[in-house]
């Protein structure tokens, strides 16, 4: 038996770290570590509420467009507004251009570099222009006699390396490396298609109690549509087809990483209907979907880094960061549903809303299945993953046309609100990577408590007070090693779920402050 | 998009550095900076370390416009360590600054994202060393000593951002994050504050140390090119305040003063510069400045980010 600690996992948003034991060339035991804290829930204690939807951005810089959410929501539930109808549909516009950018940062940037192979860009015999310059680069950089005084060929080399691990097609990594440099140009530009009318990001400034602060003017439609358009092409005839030509170069990924048990808060309101979600709200265990009862989520920190009781609805949440805590291995938190850990993300979301029997997103999920010639329940899988992101993608480009065309340029973006002098509420939403939660209370009319559930901590938590193993832990249970001092399964098995451990690490409630040490 | 075999173009150049006001005000610079860039072929390598940050000010610098992020990566810097960019994992990528400490070249910049823990190291950590967890502190002070320049990007690690917020409405809070200068108190550390800053903002300066040493530094060690008016000196709505029109209510036209806009207190050139390739700007979306350029955000005094009741 041997231990392997992967510390840092790069390529995933914050500090992440996993240590796992390997018996028989296969992976026997897990554990995922979440190796920063902040404290966001206390540095909003006291203050006007409405700067959380600021404070609260800033725990995720690849999220923040859910944050911002969740907290206008938890906010309107406190205050007793309902958002208007041009402020419900730009934030899910704002909420969708983030999804674009993050499933595609995810995929061509986080991800897809465990399986292509860079290097084949060193025999590209094409005439693409700036293909031809970043092979002059690389054979530079890479050259024996070139001795730079800097990581020859940064930021894509050193990797891990061994025979055959990665894409053995010469074709496929020239085209995956080819829209590689093409997401970034597309990612930016989902960003700068948000900004129209989020003011920037990120960190968007146009959320508010009541909506946003954007009038959705024709021009910025207009804007909006076009670069809308230019995304959806590329989604469809880059996105799409490089997730499914991955998944059949690794069919062994669709056995792999595997996870039962599902959540999805759901997300996209509809306009005049705002109970109705474009992507479903429910709980799946087995193969049927039941109604969701927040009452029964808590938080359990027996092997997290805090002191105080567990087992809290999150409503309740009081917590105190131990550091030094015993056997505790993690500064995640176990969010469980009646004690079940539950997998959060477009996977959840795809599989939720397939069972509900929503006819659109069953009708994309079975037409990349057939050409996957593949089966539902393969899709519970470490590529499922990736392949539930790119359908998501091609659902929300067509959903958000449909949302654009329902803006009224004459009418406000917001509804008007009065802070109470006391107040309780929730606001649930979805991030790219899953169900997301905020709880509030206002007192003497300032946050009194604050408290987020965020989809990180659901997938990637350590043992619960039980001692049952997070989602991502147990995913990783039997995926094999072929080479210990490459472990390349095993953080390709962690990648399939977009962790993002900034907004996993995020939240306590402390009584007695530590010590300051001195600088 | 493509790779320009030149690296950044003089036109990139100006446009990074100054826009329009400051190519007026800083014209020796840019060209003689200009001229530098084109003789410089050789990458400066960069390692960038994440403390308690977000990733925002990462996930900024990959919506640079000009050059663009591929551009940059290839032709101008070359990024050696980055937690979410580079393409190693595990003890693969932390060889290579393992590597760096042990070679004592200074031929680096750092550039830190994140404030930094003082209370204790397993607040936020890096890697192992012979089996202990090793703290980002750590890291910053070792690597902080070897580097040739040292850069804070964003808030957090300029001045310490929301992480050393007022904690419960008083105080500091338990993990002691601080700034970057404070960690190393040695060195002149460069600060391109922002929550996120601007990619121009990071570009610039680096292009600046790279190419012509520190750029002048205002009292607050931010570089005067970018900080060195208050955005209400440039607000988009700065006619609507003249002539004391101002919004009551979000979504309103008219100057957002009493909406609790922190535009006169702060300092950046976003109204001019504005976000993503000119898509819109924190005040043009009628939501106003918060402040995030400033040592004293989110706090403001005792203030916070807003104070008004209704709106």
């Amino acid at each position: 038996m041997a231990r392997i600690v992967i510390d840092p996992i790069t390529r995933i948003e914050g500090h992440l770290s996993v240590e796992i034991d390997t018996e028989g060339g296969a992976v026997r035991g897990a554990h995922v570590r979440g190796d920063m804290f902040r404290g966001f829930e206390n540095i909003l204690k006291g203050r006007n509420p409405v700067d959380a939807v600021q404070i609260t951005q800033r725990i995720c810089g690849v999220c923040p467009a859910s944050h911002g959410i969740a907290s206008c929501r938890a906010l309107e539930s406190a205050f007793n507004v309902e958002p208007s109808g041009n402020g419900l549909l730009i934030r899910n516009l704002i909420l969708a251009s983030n999804f674009l950018q993050s499933h595609l940062l995810h995929f061509y940037v986080l991800a897809a570099p465990d399986y292509i192979d860079i290097a084949a860009i060193l025999t590209y015999q094409g005439t693409d222009e700036t293909l031809l310059r970043l092979k002059a680069w690389a054979a530079h950089e890479l050259a024996k006699e070139n001795k730079p005084h800097h990581q020859p060929a940064a930021p894509f080399f050193p990797r891990y390396s061994g025979e055959g691990i990665y894409l053995q097609d010469h074709d496929t990594n020239i085209t995956h490396i080819a829209h590689y440099v093409k997401a970034l140009d597309i990612r930016m530009k989902a960003h700068r298609m948000l900004t129209l009318f989020g003011g920037r990001m990120p960190h968007i400034m146009s959320y508010v109690p009541g909506g946003v602060t954007t009038r959705p003017t024709t021009e910025i439609i207009k804007e909006f549509s076009q670069t809308l358009d230019e995304i959806e092409q590329f989604v469809t005839t880059c996105y799409v087809p490089d997730v499914l030509a991955l998944a059949k170069s690794f069919p062994q990924y669709l056995q792999m990483g595997a996870f039962n048990g599902f959540l999805a808060y759901g997300e996209f309101p509809r306009y005049n209907a705002p109970a109705e979600l474009y992507f479903p709200r429910g709980v799946m265990t087995g193969g049927s979907i039941e109604t969701l009862d927040t009452e029964k989520i808590t938080e359990q920190v027996r092997f997290s880094r805090y002191g105080s009781a567990s087992g809290l609805h999150p409503s309740l949440g009081k917590t105190e960061p131990q550091p030094e805590k015993g056997d505790a291995y993690s500064w995640i938190k176990s969010p469980r549903y009646r004690n079940k850990p539950l997998e959060v993300g477009p996977l959840a979301r795809l599989l939720i809303g397939y069972a509900s029997g929503r006819q659109d997103i069953r009708a994309e999920t079975d037409k990349a299945l057939a050409r996957l010639s593949a089966s539902l329940p393969s899709l519970r899988s470490a590529m499922g993953r990736y392949v539930a992101r790119a359908i998501e993608c091609t659902l929300l480009c067509r959903a958000m046309h449909a949302w654009l065309d329902e803006l009224r340029p004459d009418e406000p973006p917001r509804s008007t609100y009065s802070i109470p002098e006391t107040g309780r509420g929730a606001g649930l939403a979805e991030a790219a990577r899953g169900a997301l939660g905020h709880w509030i209370s206002v007192a003497g009319g300032r946050l009194d408590n604050y408290q987020c559930v965020v989809p990180t901590t659901w997938f990637a938590s350590p043992m619960d007070d039980n001692g049952t193993h997070g989602p991502m832990e147990q995913a990783l249970v039997g995926t094999p090693v072929r080479d210990e001092a490459n472990p390349i399964e095993v953080v390709r098995v962690v990648r399939s779920f977009d962790p993002c451990i900034a907004c996993a690490v995020h939240c306590t409630g402390t009584k007695k402050p530590v010590t300051m040490a001195g600088i | 998009m493509s790779v320009p075999k030149t690296g950044i173009s003089r036109r990139d150049f100006i446009r990074i550095v100054g826009g329009v006001a400051a190519v007026l005000s800083f014209p020796s610079v840019l060209f003689q900076g200009c001229r530098a860039l084109e003789r410089a072929r050789k990458r400066t390598s960069l390692i960038w370390l994440q403390g308690q940050s977000c990733s925002g000010c990462s996930i900024s610098l990959l919506n640079a416009g000009y050059p663009d992020i591929i551009t940059l990566l290839v032709a101008d810097i070359s990024l050696d360590f980055h937690q979410t960019l580079s393409w190693g994992t595990g003890e693969v990528i932390l060889e290579v600054i393992k590597k760096r400490l042990e070679d004592r070249k200074r031929d680096f910049i750092l550039v830190v994202e994140g404030s930094i823990p003082t209370a204790s190291e397993q607040y936020c950590t890096l890697g192992e060393t012979n089996g202990l967890a090793k703290g980002i502190r750590q890291w910053v002070v070792e690597l902080g000593a070897a580097a040739n320049a040292v850069v804070a990007a964003g808030t957090c690690a300029a001045y310490g951002g929301i992480p050393a917020a007022r904690w419960k409405g008083e105080g500091a809070g338990p993990t002691g994050a601080t700034s970057v200068a404070k960690i190393l108190p040695k060195r002149k550390v460069v600060c391109v504050p922002g929550c996120p800053p601007h990619p121009d903002w990071m570009i610039g300066t680096l292009a600046h140390c790279i190419l012509k040493g520190a750029p002048k530094l205002d009292e607050y060690n931010r570089p005067k090119l970018y900080f060195g008016k208050t955005v209400h000196d440039r607000c988009e709505w700065l006619k609507d305040y003249k002539k004391e029109k101002f919004a009551l209510r979000w979504g309103d036209k008219g100057c957002l003063y009493k909406l609790g806009c922190l535009g006169m207190d702060s300092n950046c050139d976003i109204p001019v510069r504005k976000w993503l390739r000119g898509a819109n700007s924190c005040t043009g979306c009628g939501s106003g400045c918060i402040g995030c350029t400033e040592p004293v955000f989110p706090d403001m005094g005792k203030r916070g980010i807003y104070e008004h009741r209704q709106a």
